[in-house]
């Protein structure tokens, strides 16, 4: 077989299925790719020897006929998931040479559905970040490259740009990913990838690292809405050890993609078009509305009257609860620690050299708006606006939209110091369309939408009600189907 | 509102963070934009909202009070900077 990393996973599977590959080949052909794209830094760890351990296992069960859904699959783990015995880092100096003794639920789903792990994937610092720069591992380079200006490295998005890029440069089939206001939807979106972040409590949180705990969901990134629907599937379920996760059966949602959308309600929200919104990205959400239409869904016009508040509802809860989480590090039960005269400066000075500056910020910003004569002016009037922006989506899905359809995205993808420099609120702006979903608790898809002028990937958004994935995977579908097929980067980053 | 330097002096000790003097001006700007961006906020009418609190409406699910696990000290300070015998250690807390 031609280069086993050009199968999406879903060929992948059904080549080791009728045994025109073996699950080694697979594994060593990632493994292969990975070692020759170091340039892009997607990877803080690598464990080739365990994927070949677990792919040798996949092909002693596929010869006896024993194959688990996800068998011999390669994937990437993206570095906020515990792995056991594995370092695991959350993209930050202070957890130094973390090593758990345990699996987080959904990483420990997806071996027990037989995918072979390639390693742990870079991201920025505890996932707070759009662009994978604040890692304390180095920015990860996306695989995309803007047509006039070759030289200009991209950014892969944030936080899972580890996983947003390995994926699109073929160096795994598929990888998990984590979305707090975007982190998994935007870096799909800049790549001419699938991201989903699922309903709030529709995966596991138990062993993920904690940043916002109200809003963090797990989900898959990979290079086709089929593909993302086999790998939530594996990384879904109830999880006794999460009090958050729900206790409902997990549908097959690959069943539901190519499903039909006719007769489909799609709301557009007016407010999303804000001011200043490139002709462009209004071009290519008024394009995705034209092909669901085409496939037979209906388009109204809804209004969300609270989404201008939404960013900055997140921009105090996120850091609050983020403030709480990681008060953690101290550097006394694990990471790295500096000495101090006592207790206290011990503390001050292992946060201090082992946080980067945006996870400072962030505590800061949290502790103040929890801290006394602030907490209502602030930390609780934000969430009473969270009950607003809520309230607009259940009224909206209430009036007979099955989802709502906007932009991924206010740009393409931008190169490396290019945002946020001189002023944080910049970067925070890039989550402008995905943050309400995370608000709200609901599922959202990012699905690639076709290239803008200059090159890069577009990406549109697909929201849905509470555990309805399965109309969004069906709707993702019809606009992949429809959408002008995304070719992705030829490999000018590989050495040797 | 905007918070001052002795703010952010207080700010970073509430969070543990030592900073130094040098830095105290350019994190005042970077708060202060932080604050300025979320102010919009107090121009919305909260009058009788409930805060959210929970992101689905869900009942917190309870177990059976019973020991689940344990017995694994080993693990638990396998990952400590500084251990002794099944202790952390930390510097002296009290003189």
């Amino acid at each position: 077989m031609s280069d086993p990393t050009h199968l999406s996973l879903a060929e992948a599977r059904d080549a080791l299925k009728s045994k025109q590959l073996s699950a080694v080949e697979l594994a060593q052909a990632h493994i292969d790719a990975i070692s020759k794209s170091r340039a892009l830094n997607c990877f803080i760890t690598e464990t080739p020897e365990f994927a070949l351990a677990q792919a040798q296992e996949s092909d002693a069960r596929i010869a006896r006929g024993d194959a688990r859904p996800l068998e011999g699959l390669p994937l990437g783990i993206k570095d906020l998931y515990c792995s056991k015995g594995v370092r695991t880092t959350a993209g930050s100096r202070i957890l130094d040479d973390f090593t758990p003794t345990y699996e987080s639920t959904v990483s420990a789903n997806l071996l027990r559905d037989g995918a072979a792990t390639l390693g742990k994937l870079n991201l920025d610092e505890f996932a707070m970040g759009s662009s994978n720069e604040t890692s304390a591992f180095g920015p990860v380079v996306s695989p995309w490259r803007r047509a006039a200006d070759p030289d200009a490295k991209i950014v892969p998005g944030g936080s899972s740009g580890g996983s947003s890029s390995a994926v699109a440069a073929r160096l795994c089939l598929g990888a998990t990913a984590t979305d707090t206001g975007g982190s998994i939807r935007q870096p799909a979106a800049f790549t001419g990838t699938v991201g989903i972040k699922p309903t709030y409590g529709r995966c596991s949180r138990w062993g993920i690292v904690a940043f916002a705990s109200s809003l963090d969901q797990a989900g898959p990134i990979t290079r086709t809405v089929r593909d993302a629907a086999i790998m939530l599937r594996s990384m879904a379920g109830h999880d006794p050890k999460d009090t958050t996760s729900v206790d409902a059966p997990v549908p097959d949602y690959e069943a539901a993609v190519g499903a039909s959308v006719k007769g489909r309600r799609i709301g557009v929200p007016k407010e999303y078009r804000i001011d200043g919104m490139s002709a462009e990205i209004a071009a290519l959400w008024d394009r995705g509305a034209a092909w669901l239409k085409d496939a037979g869904a209906e388009i109204v016009e809804i209004s969300l009257p609270h989404t201008r508040y939404a960013l900055p509802t997140y921009y105090i809860i996120a850091p609050a609860e983020a403030s709480s989480n990681l008060a953690r590090y101290d550097g006394v039960r694990y990471g790295c620690r500096e000495q101090g005269r006592d207790v206290s400066e011990m503390y001050e000075k292992t946060r201090a050299a082992g946080f980067g500056p945006e996870v400072r910020r962030r505590i800061m910003i949290g502790t103040y708006v929890l801290s006394a004569g602030y907490y209502d002016a602030y930390y609780v009037r934000a969430q009473k606006v969270r009950s607003l922006i809520k309230r607009d989506f259940d009224e909206a899905f209430a009036s007979g939209v099955d989802a709502v359809l906007t932009p991924a995205t206010p740009s393409t993808a931008f190169a490396q110091g290019e945002k946020g420099s001189a002023d944080p609120v910049e970067m925070y702006l890039n989550d402008v369309f995905t943050v309400t979903v995370n608000m709200a608790g609901l599922p959202g898809v990012a699905v690639p939408g076709g290239l803008a002028a200059n090159g890069l990937p577009l990406g549109l958004q697909l929201i849905g009600k509470a555990f309805d994935e399965e109309t969004l995977f069906s709707l993702a579908a019809a606009i992949e189907r429809a959408a002008p097929k995304i070719e992705l980067p030829q490999p000018w980053w590989r050495e040797g | 509102m905007s918070v001052d330097s002795a703010t952010v002096r207080r700010i970073a000790h509430l969070s543990r963070i030592a900073i130094e003097d040098s830095e105290v001006e350019r994190l005042r700007g970077e708060l202060n934009a932080i604050l300025a961006f979320v102010e919009t906020l107090s121009e919305v009418d909260v009058e009788g909202v409930e805060p959210l609190t929970s992101a689905l409406p869900m009942q917190m699910k309870k177990r059976a009070d019973v020991v689940t696990d344990g017995g694994i000290a080993d693990e638990i300070l396998a990952n400590a900077p500084l251990r002794e015998d099944h202790y952390f250690v930390v510097p002296k807390v009290i003189e």
